[in-house]
């Protein structure tokens, strides 16, 4: 199971500009290290990161490898009407997690 | 030898000795937990919750708190309910005795006698996700909450040999811990700047390790680093040195899960 925190502001004005921030758990695991008996460690990391904002794609972001553990992005919107900010990471392994937030836009 | 000469001397005597005792002790007052020596961008990390990748453990240990394990098929709720409140202020007392043991036993020892005991449940391995969840979750419900340790006549033999394993110069550098976290705190070592060795964040996640780690992992480093042979986890060498920290930083506020660099 994954554990992911999201922040977004539970109320904001029509047309301000709210930050997000999202924090999720994942090794990160690179794919260039060894193990302790020399064996290549296999790569799994989160491939992409997308937010949608009632449906509507407002981010995406393609992650690497060295990208570090437990990936924390904030990142800004506009708010333009009540509704569901919903929030996928997908990855290696068959890796997916989602999450969503309210927002209330007066 | 006229007795004014010898008084004198037995007196000089006494005074050299209160020094000597003094000497070491930190005023305290002048006690600066790890996070005032940090950037502005990492304070912001640990001070937010949702930038501290910290409650990403407190969050999987809450989780593992409700669940039913071992044996007696029981959770932790079930004899302490709920955590957020009976929790509160229990980690700013550990080290504490165990009257079975007849030793003092550090927080993540304490969960695991629980698990052996209550919950019937294989102990959890030092560092393994599962411990340091379980410790952040409870170490979380004391934040801002005083360290306060327990030192009376049964701990206080653990408590001196956690001061003179502090004060005593060891491994191949031949350095004590004093000397770097009494001595020359605020200096630099290499990139970075030598704290006072205060244990008021942990579990902490440091960035490092890209992960959550126990104090003890942090004392092994130590060790390490001065190039002496570290303790095994669960030690008493290392849970008489987490005691001594403890009252050294008796009265500063916990604030785990911190975050180091």
């Amino acid at each position: 199971v994954a554990n992911a925190l999201v922040n977004v502001p539970a109320r904001a004005r029509r047309g301000e500009v709210i930050e997000i921030k999202t924090l999720i758990s994942h090794p990160m695991e690179t794919g260039y290290r060894r193990s302790q008996l020399g064996t290549p460690v296999p790569r799994d990391i989160i491939r992409l990161f997308v937010c949608t904002y009632n449906g509507t794609e407002v981010f995406r972001a393609e992650l690497h490898p060295a990208i570090a553990a437990n990936p924390f992005f904030v990142f800004s919107t506009v708010a333009t009407e009540s509704g569901t900010l919903a929030f996928q990471w997908t990855g290696d392994n068959g890796f997916s997690a989602t999450e969503s937030a309210t927002i209330t836009v007066d | 030898l006229s007795a004014r000469r010898a008084r004198l001397l037995a007196a000089s005597a006494l005074v050299l000795l209160a020094g000597m005792a003094a000497a070491g002790e930190m005023p305290l007052a002048g006690r600066r937990s790890g996070y005032d020596f940090m950037s502005r961008e990492t304070r912001a990390m640990q001070d937010d919750d949702t930038a501290n990748p910290g409650m990403l453990g407190v969050l999987e240990g809450g989780a593992l708190w409700a669940r039913k394990t071992g044996a007696a098929g029981r959770a932790c709720a079930e004899c302490h309910g709920d955590g957020r409140a009976s929790m509160k202020g229990v980690a700013a007392r550990y080290p504490a005795f165990d009257a079975t043991l007849k030793r003092p036993v550090n927080l993540e020892q304490r969960i695991n006698r629980c698990r052996t005991e209550r919950q019937q449940a294989p102990a959890l391995a030092h560092e393994s996700r599962e411990l340091l969840a379980l410790t952040a979750f409870v170490a979380r419900q004391s934040r801002g909450v005083p360290i306060d340790v327990t030192i009376d006549a049964r701990t206080q033999p653990f408590l001196d040999n956690g001061r003179a394993a502090f004060y005593r110069r060891q491994g191949q550098l031949n350095l004590a811990c004093s000397q770097c976290h009494d001595d020359n705190w605020g200096k630099s070592l290499a990139g970075n700047t030598i704290p006072q060795a205060h244990p008021t964040g942990y579990p902490v996640y440091r960035l490092e390790w890209q992960s959550l780690g126990s104090l003890q992992r942090r004392l092994r480093n130590c060790l390490v680093g001065i190039r002496a042979e570290p303790y095994e986890f669960g030690a008493p060498e290392l849970v008489e040195l987490e005691l001594f920290l403890m009252w050294r930083a008796r009265g500063m506020a916990i604030e785990s899960p911190g975050v180091r660099p």
